[in-house]
């Protein structure tokens, strides 16, 4: 059983009109095996979040601490962070040219195990992983997210997190971008990683439908650079109903 | 990447480029055997403008040694060699030529080494040029692949040396040639390298230049359409580290119609002061209609201090072509990379690693020869390894 902290945490980003302050003291604690939402309108910090917990160097945290079973995690690199068991499924994933798919996979299973995989079974996890998110097996030979379409990124993203099997995995809206069949096919991708690999999921998103898919244990209300609201699954109905007007009025 | 982009596609208009172009056509420029013919390099000639005379420890006199030490060459069945004089009538085939140092390893180097490509059948070459001499030194290269030839060609240098040297490349009709230079010399070499191809009808020519070792390393590589149905490729890599000169001049002489060219050059940098040049002419006569070409240069710059010049010029004098563009961008290394790669628990040096072999792996796939490819992703590894970056 794991257990990640986040404990009021501020994180500031530099901007041309100067420092400007995103997260405004964020509590949230994630275990093993849950399912957490983070909902929130456009520009409330919620993949500022996102982000500061995988360690992208754009953000400053002033305050507060994330802890992963009590390690501190702000003091850990960007691979480190990885390597200790954090994953996100990021929004806009980037190019790698001249890079292959099957090459980086490896690459990034051998740094995360601190061994390469033996070969053939890990050729059988790629492709089982791959077919079941509906994937050509042509897509290993491409190079990283050069010429994918939007579904395809998120796909890749998803086979990422099933194959590297972390302890808590952050997605950040990989819902957005998606049609209705590449979302149920990924939705059903991180059921069956959580299912096999009973990490901690936390998943960002803007809207509820893909709420319908992955079920959430916790639902937390993002306003501002903060949590505003948390509860149920009940929650995240309430919300599809009312939309976010009264955490922003308020 | 980031940084400066430009990329231009000219279409069927006839096109005329303004600022960055040498005044004069590029056809114009003097072409001679004779070394006197030819002004003392200054920086004041657009050949010359970042390559100082001093820098070329000598190639630029009046008379070099002939060239010093080894060459040794292992070939097919079919494939003939031999020692030629002026009155051989493959020398001087692909073109004399069009700057003081070329002029003066023409005259320097009184025979040339000619490499003879069987017609009608498969072939293969490799040159292997070694030196452990300082003196300025010359040597004229003669590879000719005959009518229907199929034939590589890798020509190689290493060690030390201050060589000037002339490659001529002669593509018969309907040959199809491949050659590989190789520049892996030492980091106190001088080399001035001209490489010249003519190509016959409906021929074909891939030509990579790889540059790596070497204190300053300039090749002029050009090709030159003289019936229709040509197509050239040519290719090039280079990884220039800390106080490391790498230039790259390509001239590419449309002066028929339907030939076809691509220029694809790739270069990394690290380190304080290392510098490459590329410089791409292409010339569009107006009898070479239906002309396709396009050039394109990319640089990677690993470090601060590192410095990277990029000139596409293209020239042309006829609307009816098939398409003409070109490309290049210099950009910093991309952090947003880094930070993907790194959140899938690969190590920053193993990323870096990644992304600069992914980069100039377009090039290096061009390579049909396995020996050869792994060779240079181990000498590219020792450069990054190098930086301990």
């Amino acid at each position: 059983m794991s257990k990640l902290e986040i404990k009021n945490l501020h994180v500031t980003v530099d901007t041309e009109q100067g420092t400007k302050e995103i997260l405004k003291g964020v509590d949230l604690v994630i275990k093993s095996g849950e399912s957490h939402a983070i909902m929130g309108p456009n520009g409330s910090g919620k993949s500022t979040l996102a982000y500061t917990i995988a360690g992208h160097p754009k953000y400053t945290v002033t305050q507060g601490e994330i802890l992963l079973d009590g390690e501190d995690v702000l003091e850990m690199s960007v691979d480190e962070r990885a390597r200790a068991g954090l994953f996100l499924a990021m929004q806009y994933p980037v190019e790698i040219p001249g890079v292959s798919v099957s090459n980086f996979l490896r690459t990034a299973k051998t740094a995360i195990d601190g061994e390469a995989p033996a070969l053939r079974t890990w050729i059988k996890d790629v492709k089982g992983a791959m077919e079941n998110l509906k994937m050509d097996s042509t897509f290993t030979e491409r190079n990283v997210n050069e010429g994918f379409s939007g579904g395809e990124k998120k796909r890749h993203e998803i086979l990422q997190m099933e194959l590297l099997k972390p302890k808590f995995a952050v997605l950040d809206e990989t819902d957005s971008g998606l049609d209705v069949d590449a979302l149920k096919i990924v939705s059903e991708g991180v059921n069956r990683a959580k299912e096999s690999n009973e990490f901690g999921l936390l998943l960002i998103t803007h809207y509820t439908r893909i709420l319908k898919y992955i079920k959430p244990d916790f639902v937390h209300v993002f306003v501002a650079g903060k949590i505003a609201e948390q509860g149920g699954p009940e929650l995240a109905d309430r919300l599809e109903a009312e939309g976010y007007d009264r955490y922003v009025l308020a | 990447m980031t940084a400066t982009t430009q990329t231009a596609q000219h279409g069927l208009s006839e096109h005329s480029h303004g600022a960055g172009v040498p005044i004069q056509t590029r056809y114009e420029r003097l072409r001679s055997t004779n070394v006197a013919d030819f002004p003392p390099v200054s920086p004041r000639e657009e050949q010359w403008r970042y390559l100082s005379a001093d820098r070329l420890a000598g190639l630029d006199a009046d008379e070099l040694a002939e060239f010093i030490g080894d060459l040794a060459v292992t070939h097919t069945d079919g494939v003939t060699t031999a020692w030629v004089g002026e009155d051989n009538a493959a020398f001087g085939g692909a073109g004399i030529p069009e700057e003081r140092p070329s002029a003066a390893a023409w005259g320097s180097a009184k025979q040339a080494y000619l490499v003879t490509l069987p017609g009608n059948q498969k072939s293969e070459a490799q040159i292997a040029l070694s030196s452990e001499s300082a003196d300025p030194s010359a040597i004229h290269i003669i590879i000719e692949a005959k009518p229907f030839a199929e034939a590589t060609v890798i020509l190689d240098h290493k060690g030390h040396a201050v060589l000037g040297e002339n490659v001529e490349i002669i593509v018969g009709d309907e040959a199809q040639l491949t050659v590989i230079s190789i520049q892996d010399w030492d980091d106190k070499s001088v080399h001035a390298s001209t490489q010249m191809a003519r190509l016959g009808r409906n021929s074909r020519l891939k030509h990579l230049v790889v540059s790596l070792g070497g204190k300053v390393v300039r090749v002029a590589s050009s090709t030159e359409f003289t019936q229709p149905g040509g197509d050239t490729e040519m290719l090039g890599l280079y990884f220039a580290d800390a106080g490391q000169y790498l230039e790259n001049r390509l001239y590419i002489d449309h002066a028929v119609p339907n030939c076809k060219s691509r220029v694809t050059y790739k270069g990394a940098l690290q380190g304080e002061k290392a510098h490459t040049v590329w410089v791409g002419d292409v010339l569009i006569r107006m009898a070479a209609e239906g002309t396709d070409s396009y050039e394109l240069n990319r640089n990677l710059l690993l470090t601060d201090g590192a410095r990277a010049d990029s000139v596409p010029n293209l020239e042309i004098e006829t609307g009816k072509i098939e398409g003409a563009g070109h490309a290049s961008a210099s950009g910093r290394f991309d952090d947003e990379q880094l930070f993907y790669l790194q959140a899938r628990g690969i190590t920053e040096i193993e990323a870096r690693r990644l992304v600069v072999r992914g980069f100039l792996n377009e090039i290096i796939q061009q390579i049909d020869n396995e020996e050869i490819r792994e060779r240079l992703s181990d000498s590219i590894e020792a450069e990054l390894a190098r930086s301990g970056s």
